[in-house]
């Protein structure tokens, strides 16, 4: 079969903040469609497709795809909606690569987006969960995260102060990303005296609720090359939506991260990640998750992951910075955090990072996290892939 | 385009399947479809599910059915909307080279949902929801212009009910098979003027899924490949007020693309069945104008010829359409695998002479967005 490659060719994000009353949900959506389009030097015209998505119970609006038109730019436009819940931004980056990898389409505008100001969270996702057999056990997604890292922290001794060094590195990088919610340094002391929500999570582990857009813009090569001399080539894609039920789960290791990340790194030769990647933009909702998930990536052997994330590697200056825009802890706008991700690892390939800028970067890997433990995750290159 | 159907499954479409959960019902279209195309789970080697967070009550309501179409160790993506829809994304993966075979689900229970709390959801909440408006109401103020504008009767309206319920009776998938008359439809409840209880379409339960192959597989498997000619979709503006509501531009325009895709230039005479999105009786005959099968205007009186029964010139929805059965977000998958049963001649007692069929979904509130699919016996 014929395969063209796919380049992201602009970005554009909102200011994030946690409510943002200015706005309604078009006119969030619409800042990062503008902004996207201004990135790219193109106007809504040259988009040939669109494809949004958000998690619906957050606002309580039906077909987002229908009521965003205003705000997307969809008018007369082939539109379509993507939701996989905390994955949906990743799902819908994933969704428009394939789209342009089609040949159905040549530019395809990526949006997502949340107003979490809206949203009662917790219970909306709760829902999620079977009634029967898991909603009464677990309550939204803080729960869920707090078993994995109870699982770990009684498997490999790792400890909470373990997760706050995670929090300060994320929260430090947050002050360089102007549009990340959250810009404020924080000591471990202070991460460690913060409230406990859901032992051994605390207030300054985790992300906050958000309001905020992001748009991308992908384009095939042939269109790249008129629109950008440094486009963001997409070279793979991988996903795992594991399971359906909590109490299936193999606490302790995120086995959707390390099935995707074998898939990915063996589509792109990628032998020696740690060093061949050169940044990661990863949908880590709480700290502990940031030491956990790259050792299911194969970064680091299991049980290493404290000690890698205590050398400091990981920050900016290290040797695999992770999360320079703040990452997830700083910023949340559920829907769009995945694309966040997304977006931010194609600035650092493109050189558009700005104060967050991670010098000469080839690689940068993207991911995307929800649902029951899923993952999604994107490889992003400075040079065309091979076909 | 190098992409196939190469398998079906189809549950029944009933009332109310009390017995059977979301996960029940997509894992008896799954293992329906696979056994279709004569391959097993290992040969999908991705899925996408359609579904809706509003339709199933459920926040992710994909994950519902992650483990009944076996993507645990897959990759996978959902949709929400149209099963047309899905499948479209389901064929991009598919032509992406990324896979060789899509397996695409859609499901809804409409006996777990309250449509009208759900399709209210759908308006402006500042400007419109608070008038109370919902999927009934608005396409009954869509129907009304429509029959203003062109003329069509009421009586035209009772006949699509009359044709698709009895095409129903050879369907054995269909919930409302019957005979009725004209006078039935017209002495129904009245629901909002001008649609009676008999000129809209039912609450139902259902799942459907289909397999999108590329042309390197197709040639490996036993299934009889329909082919994917064109598929095109399309929306509209969002407020109703900013639409002309008895115009179908957006249809206009996917169905436009598709039949370029297709190299079809005359659809009346080169599409020998459509399958089609009648959730209300004026819609199959607005549909069928959008879709460029009739003048604008003039479907109704094809209708009275017998162009559109099922041993008419162009039979349309010769399963009984969605006014014999309508599960939300599966009504277009159940649009296209008709369509796929029908160009291989095992339709069964509602076979009609057909190599080349279009198949139809929507999404939104009277038409917004429309999915169009061409699909032919021949590549």
């Amino acid at each position: 079969m014929a395969k063209r490659r796919v380049a992201i060719v602009g970005t554009g994000q909102t200011n994030h903040k946690s409510h943002r009353p200015d706005v309604n949900g078009q006119e969030l959506i619409h800042e990062a469609v503008v902004r996207a389009l201004q990135d790219a030097e193109l106007s809504i015209n040259d988009i040939d497709a669109i494809i949004i998505g958000n998690m619906d119970h957050f606002e309580g609006i039906n077909y987002v795809d229908c009521w965003s038109i205003d705000g997307s730019g969809g008018y007369h436009k082939p539109i379509m909606k993507l939701t996989t819940g905390g994955t949906t931004g990743s799902t819908l980056a994933i969704g428009g690569y394939h789209l342009v990898a089609s040949g159905m389409f040549d530019k395809v505008l990526v949006i997502g987006w949340e107003k979490n100001s809206e949203s009662d969270t917790t219970g909306a996702i709760t829902t999620a969960f079977d009634p029967i057999w898991d909603r009464l056990v677990f309550a939204g997604a803080i729960s869920g995260l707090a078993v994995e890292a109870q699982s770990y922290m009684a498997k490999y001794g790792a400890t909470d102060k373990d997760g706050a060094r995670v929090s300060v590195r994320d929260r430090k990088h947050a002050c360089n990303n102007p549009y990340a919610q959250l810009r404020k340094e924080v000591t471990l002391e202070e991460v460690l005296a913060s409230p406990m929500l859901a032992d051994p999570i605390h207030l300054l582990d985790v992300c906050p609720r958000t309001d905020g857009a992001c748009a991308v813009v992908m384009a095939s090569e042939d269109c790249a090359a008129t629109i950008t001399s440094t486009p963001d080539w997409i070279w793979a894609t991988a996903n795992r939506h594991t399971y359906s039920y909590l109490g299936d789960v193999n606490w302790g290791e995120l086995d959707s991260i390390a099935d995707a990340s074998k898939e990915l790194f063996k589509k792109s030769g990628i032998n020696e990640p740690r060093k061949q990647i050169n940044v990661i933009e990863m949908y880590q909702p709480y700290s502990l998750a940031g030491i956990i998930w790259i050792e299911d990536m194969g970064i680091i052997p299991r049980g290493k992951g404290a000690e890698y994330i205590w050398s400091g590697a990981t920050d900016m200056g290290g040797e695999l910075p992770i999360n320079p825009s703040g990452g997830v802890i700083a910023c949340n706008p559920i829907g769009a955090t995945g694309l966040i991700r997304c977006a931010e690892a194609a600035m650092q390939v493109m050189g558009k990072a700005e104060g967050r800028q991670v010098p000469d970067v080839n690689f940068a890997v993207s991911t995307g996290f929800g649902g029951c433990m899923w993952t999604d995750m994107i490889l992003h290159g400075k040079n065309k892939p091979n076909l | 385009m190098d992409a196939a159907i190469i398998g079906i499954g189809m549950t029944t479409i009933e009332k109310n399947k009390i017995a059977c959960n979301y996960a029940d019902l997509a894992w008896e279209a799954v293992n329906k479809a696979l056994a279709d195309a004569s391959i097993t789970i290992d040969d999908i080697d991705n899925v996408i599910t359609t579904s809706s967070d509003f339709w199933d009550g459920r926040t992710i309501s994909c994950m519902a059915v992650g483990d009944a179409c076996a993507v645990r160790h897959k990759n996978c993506s959902a949709v929400e909307g149209d099963g047309t829809f899905g499948a479209a994304y389901g064929l991009s993966r598919t032509l992406s080279g990324d896979y060789k075979t899509t397996l695409v689900t859609a499901h809804s229970k409409g006996s777990e949902s309250i449509s009208s709390i759900i399709t209210n959801a759908a308006f402006d909440p500042i400007y419109e929801r608070s008038l109370g408006l919902d999927m009934i109401s608005a396409s009954a103020i869509q129907a009304k212009q429509y029959m203003n504008v062109t003329g069509t009767t009421s009586e035209q309206l009772a006949l699509v009910s009359c044709k698709n319920h009895k095409n129903a009776k050879d369907n054995p998938y269909a919930q409302l098979p019957m005979d009725i008359t004209v006078n039935d439809v017209l002495n129904s409840e009245m629901i909002a003027e001008p649609l009676h209880k008999l000129d809209c379409s039912p609450v139902s339960d259902g799942c459907c899924a289909i397999i999108i192959a590329n042309a390197d597989f197709v040639k490996k498997v036993k299934a009889k490949p329909v082919w994917i000619k064109g598929v095109a979709f399309c929306s509209d503006a969002y407020f109703m007020g900013d639409r002309d509501l008895t115009k179908t531009i957006a249809l206009e325009n996917a169905a436009k693309k598709a039949y370029v895709m297709a190299g079809i230039t005359n659809p009346e005479n080169e599409i020998d069945i459509a399958e089609i999105y009648d959730a209300f009786t004026y819609q199959e005959l607005m549909w069928i104008e959008g879709l460029g099968l009739a003048e604008y205007g003039n479907a109704g009186k094809l209708l009275e010829k017998g162009i559109f029964n099922r041993d008419g010139k162009l039979p349309v929805n010769p399963s009984g359409g969605l006014l014999s059965g309508h599960p939300v977000i599966a009504a277009g998958l159940y649009r296209i695998a008709e369509i796929v049963l029908q160009i291989r001649g095992e339709a069964g007692a509602r076979q009609v002479n057909a190599k080349r069929g279009i198949a139809h979904g929507v999404n939104g509130i009277c038409g917004q967005s429309h999915c169009v699919w061409v699909l032919d016996k021949e590549k």
